[in-house]
């Protein structure tokens, strides 16, 4: 079984490619961390196996991939049809008539696929579901080959009001099927059976637009496998943090927009509660963005929908991730206000802050850094550069930010460095205060390269109780894909009132997704301890347009408790959780189900992660040197984090060096090391 | 007021401006009409205690509120001046248009922030309700001469006395609307955002003090004045003028002038629209407090780096007479409003085409098409289903507008077809882009729709419309031209029809299965389309958004038979012009 076996997590990031390799007969783990290749992102993936010994001896390798992000953002993708409704071929370009940013009227949007590869047929359903005009099926054929004429790779299928009844749209991607050259025919209501058009449609078409890319690319590495002699399987981590079987990613590529990002979260979820922590903040800083997610009771916040990118809206369950434009390489500038801003814009990775001496010469974060002696010019982060250019980081922040501001240098670096934590700050304020959660309950996790330089941040702006810096912060995106859960779900618009409600038909209607899903997920072949099934109803006062979630409170997915009392009750407490008052005497829909099963991994024993036990600080502290506190120079202590023994305890203010992070524990604070090598840092008693 | 650190100071704007984006979107998620719940009519925000000045709002707030809200929590600052006896869970109500409001429609609730027994700030809501009374479903009654045939009119008063909710409020509300279900969901709805953000800025003013956030709220106001201030001193002083008129008024078939001199002096400037058309019979006349907020819209637009607080507005001398249809008093009728406060927006773009050709951008679609759909449900019931509809903005530096957008004063999404149809007997039997909507240029102007809709209902449908752009199409700029002028066509049992008053219609019944269609202009085009590259324009035909004849007639561009570049019959098209 392969849980005794050799598992394998990847992550594929912008910058880096970060590998987990966990042998469970032995309990034993290594990382790996080799350069992404942009493009060729299997080539990467690749090479960080083989610094891994190669695929050969390996029982199942997980993987977070950005592909289908990238796909996205950089519009790669191939030539994709559309066939529609006759007189709404136009709708994805017409978006839902937004714009770009509510001030200022410029900018414009171009669909993912062509007005001319986006054809119309005769067929319409009611909003009942009644049909009005079947579907023409001459017409598909025609509009079919029309589209392979044109050179589409893939095509989506999307009839309005296909949530309602999906008699019309799947007659027609049986007909399109039986002459399709390839698996690539998406219909809407298979993506997402629910209602509103656009987002779809959307959801639909970028699933069309991601097949060939996301079925090539795991092609590309299923081929490699097996000439490695790879004997296991090969797995994606979803969107929700949840694995899929490469074939399910193969036909719901869609669902894999947010893979790598999520698995952080998953991981930062499970390292927080083996340490004994249940409300947790993840913070990834990398070199553009800054992405948070809550973790409330346990609990992963996952949303519904997101937008890619202007018009690109996805609609399918996914970790609820929050980035804003501040990472490393964010730009510190002065606007005509006076006023210090960092980022949006960024240096990216190339050319990079101006300490790279790439050809940026305006200021980042990361020279903030350097010149204030937080992280250490002579090893920067993997092990491409030698040593960092302090000089040109000073020169940068002199010109663009010391001298309209009328401040030293280091003062300068330091502002950046404070209007930088104001920013990620303020994103943990919405994911977490805005939303009602109370800050002192919750610790902060900072992974990526840089998030634990702003530790102090965390506790100082915010209010947390305390962070926890993780092991090996740089590869936990990728420790994610071994932890993580299997997961399946779906959603099918109903709207039914619940006066009246056939409980009955709802429960038979549960139980048939609970046993369809957990299908799925025992499919991909991954052993799990158990498999839950999660209920959910989304629900309104009749004449309302958005619903709340209702939590169903029956985990076995038979269906047996549940009543239309009970589902009131439960409406009304999710309800007053949202909204200060409820609508007594109003009556009640239930707008659409939603089912997940999830596949339970077994525990994880992290205690592979503790300290050797002959570590002592004696051997950890390496150096020391001066680094800018509180508006001054303090010589302070340079320490080798993995050398620290289990129960130290390192005051601030100390600086703490690794491969993959650097970690500051300002004055005031104070560092403790777990058992599971986990660095928890608290105010200093 | 002592001064704060610039960090600290953008620490808590962020906080700030939190608290409205939260109140916005409660009550989008807990509204019941799709105007609010899907098109996001409304606005909250954070307003001054003696003078109602805008001190935050949200970044979804529709715009035009953002402009408005201030005047309508300073009509609540006089009645409390006046009647006295404000206590802490107050909550007013109003709709009336002439004290800071709009139209009827947009109901405002504002409440004090009260901090030791003192006013330290109002917070207020506003959204746009369905209907309430009137001649009209929906209240968009082109035909109305006065305000009483608009609807109900609420002048400033106590829903809530003390936290207690005044039934009595509720009840003259309720017995005054077509559909009272709809508007005590989102009258609901208004309540639930006002509790989050009392609640919300209560624990903010605690953590940091009342004293820190006042200074931080002061020095946010000096700032945006100070950005203002330098983007106008950047600007080449000089006056500049643009006029622009609207189709009619729908109650007399004249052209109504909209005229603006704009002179730049300094850092300062000054709009002057004394030169417009006096007040009119019809509904599209707007208080000068409307007029000031649609000029903020614009500028906004123009400067996009200003901060949204009144701070932007203290730079600006605005001279707006009562003898102009664009400073009248009740009960002048005014449910039209959108459509004058866009062609205020317009002049303002006209004038800065002249005055920075390199920053302007040619005139959006600008008309909102408020069209209702109307007819009756089992039991003497009403439905109503009132929608406004999108357009092509203008071509502008960048590149070509972008095509069906929401309008300037807007940030409104439009309703999925699939949530009106669940919600109303109407299919849509199209939604499409207008080809050769957009004004051409050497940045084209982005494309407008075409909408047509057809009553599935037994009894049919009686249609209302106000739009404009049927006469005067948006402008193009830098030698760009025109874009297409809105059409508004209906079924008949003797064959389709346009309406006289060409934008505006009453009085329209469509039977079981007849349909209407609304065919909505795109944006101005941006430069001369001849210079416009030649492989766009072959892009453009082949993606259906220009025709072939348009191609030759605007662009000066010949296609051979195959859609590909005629290149000889190109070059000789544009050598004779």
């Amino acid at each position: 079984m392969s849980e005794r076996g050799v598992i394998v997590g990847v992550d594929v990031g912008g910058t880096f490619t970060d590998l987990f390799l966990l042998d469970a007969s032995s309990g034993s783990f290594r990382t790996a961390k080799v350069p992404s290749q942009r493009g060729n992102e299997a080539q990467g993936f690749l090479n960080g196996l083989n610094a891994l010994g190669g695929a050969a001896g390996m029982n199942s390798i997980v993987h977070g991939t950005t592909v289908g992000t990238n796909t996205l953002l950089e519009r790669r993708g191939p030539k994709i049809g559309v066939i529609t409704t006759r007189g709404f071929r136009d709708m994805l370009e017409m978006r839902r008539r937004d714009r770009r940013r509510t001030w200022g009227l410029w900018g414009d949007f171009v669909p993912i696929a062509d007005r001319d590869l986006r054809l119309e047929v005769n067929e319409r359903t009611l909003a009942d579901g009644t049909i009005h005009t079947p579907v023409d099926l001459e017409q598909v054929r025609a509009a079919a080959k029309l589209l392979l004429e044109h050179g589409a790779q893939a095509v989506a299928i999307t009839f309005i009001n296909a949530y309602a009844n999906s008699d019309n749209e799947r007659r027609a991607m049986t007909e399109v099927r039986t002459l399709w050259p390839n698996a690539f025919v998406t219909g809407s209501h298979e993506v997402l059976s629910e209602i509103r058009e656009f987002e779809r449609s959307s959801t639909a078409t970028l699933n069309a637009y991601l097949q060939p890319v996301v079925a090539a690319y795991i092609g590309k590495l299923e081929a490699a496998l097996t000439v490695q002699s790879f004997s296991g399987q090969l797995h994606i981590v979803q969107s929700n943090g949840g694995i899929m079987s490469t074939a399910t990613a193969r036909r719901l590529p869609v669902r894999t927009a947010l893979s790598g990002p999520a698995a952080g979260v998953v991981a930062g979820a499970a390292l927080a509660k083996a340490a004994g922590f249940d409300n947790l903040i993840t913070c990834d800083l990398g070199g553009t963005s800054f992405d948070v997610s809550v973790i409330a009771d346990a609990k992963v916040a996952v949303a519904a929908q997101t937008t890619v990118d202007f018009g690109l809206v996805i609609r399918t369950p996914m970790i609820e991730i929050t980035t804003i434009g501040a990472g490393g390489g964010s730009i510190a500038s002065v606007d005509r206000g006076g006023l210090l801003q960092v980022g949006p814009e960024s240096a990216g990775s190339v050319p990079g802050p101006a300490c790279y001496g790439a050809g940026n010469t305006r200021p980042t974060l990361t020279d903030a850094q350097v010149v204030l002696g937080r992280i250490n010019p002579e090893r920067p982060l993997g092990g491409e550069l030698k040593s960092l250019d302090v000089e040109a980081s000073k020169r940068a922040i002199a010109t663009d930010v010391g001298e309209p501001l009328g401040l030293l240098v280091d003062e300068a670096a330091a502002a950046i460095i404070r209007v930088a934590e104001a920013r990620m700050a303020g994103a943990i304020r919405l994911v977490s205060i805005e939303r009602g959660h109370e800050p002192a309950r919750f610790v902060a996790m900072p992974f990526g390269g840089g998030g634990a330089l702003h530790v102090g941040a965390l506790i100082r702006e915010i209010g947390l109780k305390c962070v926890l810096v993780p092991r090996f912060p740089g590869i936990t995106s990728a420790l994610g894909c071994v932890l993580a859960d299997l997961r399946h779900d779906t959603v099918q618009t109903l709207n039914l009132m619940l006066d009246g409600l056939d409980v009955e038909a709802l429960q038979r209607r549960m139980s048939t997704s609970a046993r369809e899903l957990s299908a799925v997920v025992a499919a991909t072949g991954i052993p799990v301890a158990r498999i839950d099934v999660v209920n959910e109803l989304d629900m309104h006062y009749l004449g309302q347009t958005h619903t709340v979630t209702v939590p169903l409170r029956d985990e076995a997915g038979e269906g047996t408790c549940i009543s239309q009392s009970l589902i009131h009750q439960a409406f009304e407490k999710a309800y007053l959780a949202s909204f200060s008052r409820l609508l007594p005497g109003l009556a009640i829909r239930v707008v659409s189900l939603r089912v997940t099963a999830i596949g339970r991994r077994p525990a994880f024993d992290f205690s592979v992660f503790a300290p050797e036990r002959f570590a002592s600080l004696e051997r950890a502290q390496i150096g020391k040197r001066r680094v800018w506190f509180d508006g001054g120079w303090r010589d302070t202590y340079i320490w080798a984090r993995l050398a620290l023994p289990a129960g130290a305890v390192i005051a601030g203010p100390s600086v703490l060096e690794q491969p993959d992070a650097t970690t500051v524990i300002e004055p005031g604070l104070a560092g403790r090391v777990d058992v599971f090598g986990n660095l928890i840092v608290e105010p200093a008693r | 007021v002592r001064s704060l650190d610039p960090v600290t100071l953008a620490v808590l704007n962020g906080r700030l401006v939190q608290i409205a984006d939260e109140m916005d979107a409660t009550l989008y998620r807990s509204a019941f009409n799709p105007i609010i719940a899907e098109a996001h009519d409304a606005c909250h925000g954070l307003y001054h205690a003696q003078t109602g000045a805008t001190l935050v709002q949200g970044t979804s707030g529709l715009p035009i509120f953002v402009g408005a809200m201030a005047f309508a929590v300073k009509a609540v600052i006089d009645k409390v001046g006046r009647d006295g006896g404000l206590e802490a869970g107050d909550t007013f109500i109003f709709n009336d248009p002439y004290e800071g409001g709009t139209h009827l429609n947009d109901f405002r609730l504002v409440r004090p922030l009260m901090r030791g027994g003192r006013v330290f700030a109002w917070i207020a809501s506003v959204g746009h309700w369905l209907d309430i009374g009137g001649a009209v479903p929906g209240n968009y009654n082109p035909k109305a001469t006065e305000s009483f045939q608009e609807g109900v009119r609420i002048p400033p008063v106590k829903l809530a006395r003390a936290g207690a909710i005044q039934q009595d409020i509720v009840d003259i509300l309720a017995a005054n609307s077509r559909v009272p279900q709809s508007n005590w969901g989102d009258l609901n709805g208004q309540i639930n955002a006002l509790d989050l953000g009392e609640r919300r800025l209560h624990a903010l003013l605690d953590e940091y003090g009342d004293d820190t956030i006042a200074s931080a709220l002061a020095a946010l106001s000096q700032r945006a004045e100070a950005l203002m201030r330098a983007s106008i001193a950047a600007l080449p002083d000089g006056t500049y003028s643009y006029d622009d008129f609207l189709d009619n008024d729908g109650v007399i078939d004249r052209p109504l002038r909209i005229a603006l001199d704009l002179t730049i002096a300094g850092d300062r400037m000054m709009c002057d629209f004394s030169r417009s058309a006096p007040p009119c019979d019809g509904p599209v006349n707007i208080a000068r407090s409307t007029a000031v907020a649609s000029c903020y819209v614009a500028l906004k637009h123009l400067f996009t780096d200003v901060p949204a607080n009144a701070g932007c507005l203290a730079p600006i001398e605005f001279i707006i007479p009562d003898t102009t249809l664009l400073g009248v008093s009740a009960p002048r009728p005014v449910a039209g409003y959108t459509e004058t406060i866009l062609r205020v927006i317009d002049v303002i773009f006209g004038a800065f085409a002249k005055v920075a050709p390199e920053r302007a951008n040619g005139s959006p679609f600008a008309t909102i098409n408020a069209l209702s759909l109307a007819g009756w449900r089992e039991h003497r019931r009403r439905w109503i289903m009132f929608c406004f509809f999108g357009g092509g903005l203008g071509g502008n530096p960048e590149g070509d507008g972008l095509n069906h957008s929401n309008n300037p004063i807007s940030t409104a999404t439009i309703p999925p077809v699939e949530i009106l149809e669940s919600l109303y007997p109407v299919m849509f039997t199209q939604w499409a882009l207008r080809p050769d909507s957009g004004g051409p240029g050497k940045h084209r102007g982005g494309l407008g729709a075409i909408y047509e809709i057809e009553a599935l209902a037994n009894d049919g449908a009686e249609v209302f419309l106000i739009g404009e752009r049927g006469k005067y199409p948006p402008f193009g700029v830098n030698g760009g031209k025109s874009a297409a002028l809105n059409r508004f066509i209906y079924e008949t049992d003797n064959g389709e029809a346009t309406p006289p008053f060409i934008s505006k219609v009453t009085d329209i019944k469509i039977r079981h299965g007849q349909k209407v269609r609304l065919e909505t202009p795109g944006g101005g085009g941006f430069g001369d389309p001849a210079t416009r590259e030649t492989t766009k324009v072959v892009r453009d035909v082949r993606l259906g958004y220009v025709t072939r004849e348009a191609a030759r007639r605007d662009y000066k561009v010949v296609l051979l038979a195959d859609g590909s570049l005629d290149a000889e019959g190109t070059a000789k098209a544009r050598a004779d012009i």
